[in-house]
């Protein structure tokens, strides 16, 4: 039995930086004893070795940014986070790839790679104050940005892994090259895995060059059925947009369509102001408002990249759908939410095919309300169409909610081949320590 | 290269003979082939240096019917391999003589074209060409184009994780898969994604896409499809080394620009190009790249201008820009040909299918030459210069024993290079059987070993497609580090074939 306040000597052998937790550290409610902070892979292997020995369920933490996604786990003995791991391991300007350890900030890499103009195309939203979290975080939550419409989101720019199992295995795949086929591709498996099958430490990335330069075309509409015009009007060849995002606060509210346009900037300026004309025809034809205001700014409308601004017990949803299912999937939230007596706020890739949505805090007596209207929106989403028993064309993702709500509404709703998914659980993390329950199925 | 006989059934080969009159239930009669003549078709696919007969071949035209199979070869612990259109060139789709080959060929609906959504489903055997032909007539595209793509299925696609010249910019297969219905190796269909992209849970979308055949069967396809660029130009561009192309490349690279393609070809493949084809590139060249842009017309006219400057001012001594459609079709034709075109100026040869970092392009290349004038036999360089995927095709005379073994070793010396340079065994051809022997150059024993975890989840008896990918097969359930021996090939097992 552990004294209470000592730290195990197996920890503290495995890592120079182990501490005590603190309330702060506390994920969804859930109070961890000890924090540790290993300054490298070998480091982090030999931590995750000790807490299996010790039998310490394991919590990965980047910034912490998004760290109550998901369920509340069912155990959280340690967290080992990733904050001395920093390092650009290696940025070959020429190969347009950036080898790094995972607890570097999107912000951080961002400063280095731009020195030689270039990026990771990955923009997903700041979470509060803390930033865009760390590459690790993000690999390891899916999330994206308006970016996503022309290059992916993490799993489409990781090219190569570097993770530490359970058993403190360290395992690598992939490599430095984007073109590459040897081997499984551990990182698509842990790419969106949210630390349920290890530890991510280092990741090499595709680059892109910054764009020379970029046009926002701004404009707003009255209906999702003209918003899906002015889209199909905007991902035309002619324009070929790298975002086409909408912004919809209140049901009440227009629907504001921000497209983004990159490339060389006489080509920019052409297809923007190409653009803001049809648009602005399009706009006038659908809602018989000829005054339609179609702004070409070179920032980005304020919304843009805010994504679902998320609140202290407030809750965010995520909708992917087939993009030519936009009317639809608009117009069955704002009918749910409107059963329900809410108002989300909504916004996202509407040309990607996802969106958020957005709810404020609310009091536990709202609970209730709100998984009533998670519900019954997956069940109004629940069509098949086409292809006989293919899944469902449409999802509906619980980023964040109380507990409350989470335990009332699944957050990942039904999954397919969700069986799989517990084979390779018990495969990576036979003995569930790594972020146990958190996951899809409770995984 | 040595044409195998047919090996006498052995015990395991009668026990796939039993099965036959199960699948003939299943199937019907004429989608069930045993005559060993028949079978022989089957015995390879595009790399034929690796040849076995299957103990079974079946053509079904329904996923039912192939979970159905699969259920049938599961319960009888009988291993089996599936097929597309055969034109892989790791031996991915090499059979096994004990087991059931199971050939998506008359799989070859096109489900649906989605054009709001820009999504095709399709079944497995579609052709790749197939899904753009279908998509054209609402302005798409399916982005991914290996060079077979006339033949090739767009499930062997999703077993290799088919690149092509075009996945420099547009990306890879697994770019642009959103949704799989997978029959597991336990016989049960299921779907994998749900043709969103974004489907909650682990990415199992992502993992099974070039895995080989290993994790299952593909039974339908949810494509992202494309729409068709604006505009598109295609440069060809004369240097007087390949070193001043690879600096072109670079240049090109730097000043922000990201071609659809960029495509090099050596003096020894433009002469075989030209023997073969008359494909008409500037004579004497030692290099010619192929640059194609595409994008809206204004910014294409601009990158098009730099390019052109770029190759100037890194030594190019012609350059042509295809004037039209036919025009392109002419520059690529000589690119498109080399493969075949150097068949006809050597007896036989080895494509190999490494990567490098671009910045090392120069210097493999010119350690390729060195490796190529010490074992005193040529090679052919025909490669993706936009992401350093070479093609060394190593050419050699198959009737001097010498010389093959000569050609294997300056074969595996040229992915040591690779490696060596930080790259990569196989860009697009997949691992099969022919590199598997590579893969622990590559990796490590416990990358292997955790690769293979995800083979125990999806297939814990190891019959799909077993011995392909992984040198030493994991023993699912077993601790880790006891493994048993390598599976050897029967034909190599028998002394039939050399392995290559």
């Amino acid at each position: 039995m552990l004294a209470a306040d000592s730290i195990p000597a197996q920890l503290t052998d495995a890592c120079d930086e182990v501490r005590r937790a603190e309330p702060a550290d506390a994920v969804a409610g859930v109070q961890p004893q000890f924090v540790a902070a290993p300054a490298s892979t070998a480091q982090a292997s030999a931590v995750l070795k000790a807490a299996a020995e010790l039998g310490l369920a394991v919590i990965p933490r980047g910034s912490g940014s998004r760290l109550d996604w998901g369920r509340p786990p069912e155990r959280a003995d340690l967290i080992v986070e990733t904050t001395r791991l920093t390092r650009v391991i290696e940025h070959e300007a020429g190969d347009l790839v950036a080898s790094v350890e995972t607890g570097i900030t999107l912000e951080q890499l961002a400063s280095v790679l731009a020195g030689a103009g270039q990026r990771l195309a990955l923009d997903p939203p700041a979470n509060g104050a803390s930033g865009t979290g760390t590459v690790g975080g993000v690999l390891a939550t899916g999330v994206a940005g308006p970016l996503r419409l022309r290059y992916g989101s993490g799993r489409d720019l990781l090219i190569g892994i570097t993770i530490v199992r359970a058993d403190g295995t360290i395992a690598r795949s992939g490599g430095k090259v984007v073109k590459n086929v040897a081997g499984y591709d551990l990182g698509k498996l842990f790419a969106g895995s949210r630390g349920t099958l290890g530890l991510i430490t280092e990741a090499t990335v595709r680059l892109h060059p910054l764009p020379q330069s970029t046009a926002y075309v701004s404009t707003q509409c009255d209906s999702p059925q003209t918003c899906e015009r002015l889209l199909a009007a905007a991902v035309a060849p002619a324009v070929a947009p790298v975002a086409a995002e909408l912004s919809w606060p209140l049901a009440s509210a227009p629907i504001a369509l921000g497209i983004a346009l990159e490339g060389d900037p006489a080509g920019v300026t052409q297809r923007a102001t190409q653009l803001s004309e049809v648009l602005a025809k399009e706009a006038g034809q659908c809602d018989g408002n000829p005054r339609t205001v179609v702004s070409v700014t070179d920032s980005p409308p304020p919304w843009w990249r805010s994504g679902p601004a998320a609140q202290p017990d407030g809750t965010v949803l995520q909708l992917a759908f087939w993009p030519g299912e936009l009317v639809r999937v608009l117009t069955e939230l704002r009918s749910a939410a409107e059963r329900a007596s809410l108002d989300p706020a909504v916004g996202g890739s509407a040309a990607a095919g996802v969106l958020h949505a957005a709810l404020p805090a609310a009091s536990p007596a709202d609970a209730a309300r709100i998984a009533d209207f998670i519900t019954s929106l997956r069940g109004s989403l629940d069509w098949q169409a086409g292809s006989g028993a293919s899944p469902p064309r449409a999802s509906v993702l619980i980023q964040h909610a109380p507990a409350a709500v989470t335990e009332l509404a699944d957050p990942f709703g039904p999954v397919p081949a969700l069986h799989l998914m517990r084979a390779i659980k018990q495969q990576f993390d036979p003995a569930g320590m790594m972020s146990p329950g958190r996951f899809a199925g409770s995984l | 290269m040595t044409k195998p006989t047919p090996a006498a059934p052995t015990g395991q080969d009668a026990a796939v003979a039993t099965l036959a009159p199960r699948l003939a239930d299943i199937c019907g009669q004429d989608a069930v082939i045993t005559d060993p003549m028949e079978l022989r078709t089957y015995e390879c696919d595009g790399l034929t240096a690796h040849r076995c007969s299957p103990g079974i071949v079946v053509l079904p035209q329904t996923a039912a019917q192939i979970a159905a199979i699969v259920k049938e070869c599961a319960q009888a612990r009988i291993p089996f391999v599936a097929r597309g259109s055969g034109t892989g060139l790791s031996g991915g789709a090499l059979p096994r003589a004990d087991g059931v080959l199971i050939v998506t060929a008359r799989m070859r609906q096109i489900i649906e074209i989605d054009a709001k959504s820009r999504r095709a489903v399709v079944e497995p055997g579609v052709t790749n060409l197939a899904v753009s032909k279908a998509a054209q007539p609402y302005g798409l595209f399916y982005a991914p184009d290996p060079s077979s793509q006339q033949i090739c299925s767009v499930g062997g696609n999703v077993a290799e994780n088919s690149g092509g010249a075009h996945c420099l910019k547009h990306g890879f297969t697994v770019h642009h898969v959103t949704g799989l219905e997978v029959v597991t190796p336990d016989g049960e269909l299921t779907w994998l994604g749900d043709g969103t992209g974004n489907c909650p849970g682990y990415d199992l979308l992502g993992a099974f896409t070039g895995s080989e055949g290993t994790l299952g069967i593909v039974t339908k396809i949810v494509v992202k499809l494309t729409p068709i660029p604006q505009a598109v130009t295609t440069l060809l561009a004369a240097f007087n080394s390949t070193g001043e192309g690879g600096a072109a490349v670079s240049a090109i690279i730097g000043s922000g620009i990201l071609p659809a393609a960029i495509e090099m070809m050596d003096a020894l493949s433009i002469e075989a190009a030209e023997a073969s084809v008359a494909c008409g590139y500037p004579a004497d060249a030692a290099a010619v790249l192929i640059v194609e842009l595409d994008g809206p017309q204004a910014d294409v006219e601009a990158e098009t201008a730099a390019v052109r400057q770029i190759a100037k001012d890194t030594g190019a001594f012609e350059i042509r820009e295809a004037a039209d459609a036919d025009d392109r079709a002419a520059i690529w034709r000589g690119r498109k040909a080399a493969f075949a075109a150097v068949g006809r100026i050597s007896p036989a040869y080895i494509v190999q299918d490494g990567v490098v970092p671009r910045t090392a392009l120069h210097e493999v290349l010119d350690r390729i030459s060195a490796l190529s004038a010490a074992a005193g036999l040529r090679v052919a360089n025909v490669f993706h210069a936009g992401d350093g995927n070479l093609h060394p095709l190593v050419l050699f005379d198959d009737s001097s024993p010498e010389q093959t073994a000569a050609a294997e070793e300056l074969s595996g010396a040229i992915l040591d290079e690779c490696i060596t340079h930080g790259g990569s065994i196989t860009g697009e051809h997949g691992v099969g059987v022919d590199k598997s022997k590579y893969m622990s150059r590559m990796f490590g024993a416990d990358d292997l070993d955790t690769m293979q975890l995800l083979r125990c989840a999806f297939d814990p008896a190891g019959l799909c497609n077993p011995g392909k990918i992984f040198p030493t097969p994991r023993l699912c359930g077993e601790v880790p580090g006891v493994r048993r021996e390598a599976e050897a090939h029967p034909l190599v097992a028998s002394g039939q074939i050399e392995h290559f």
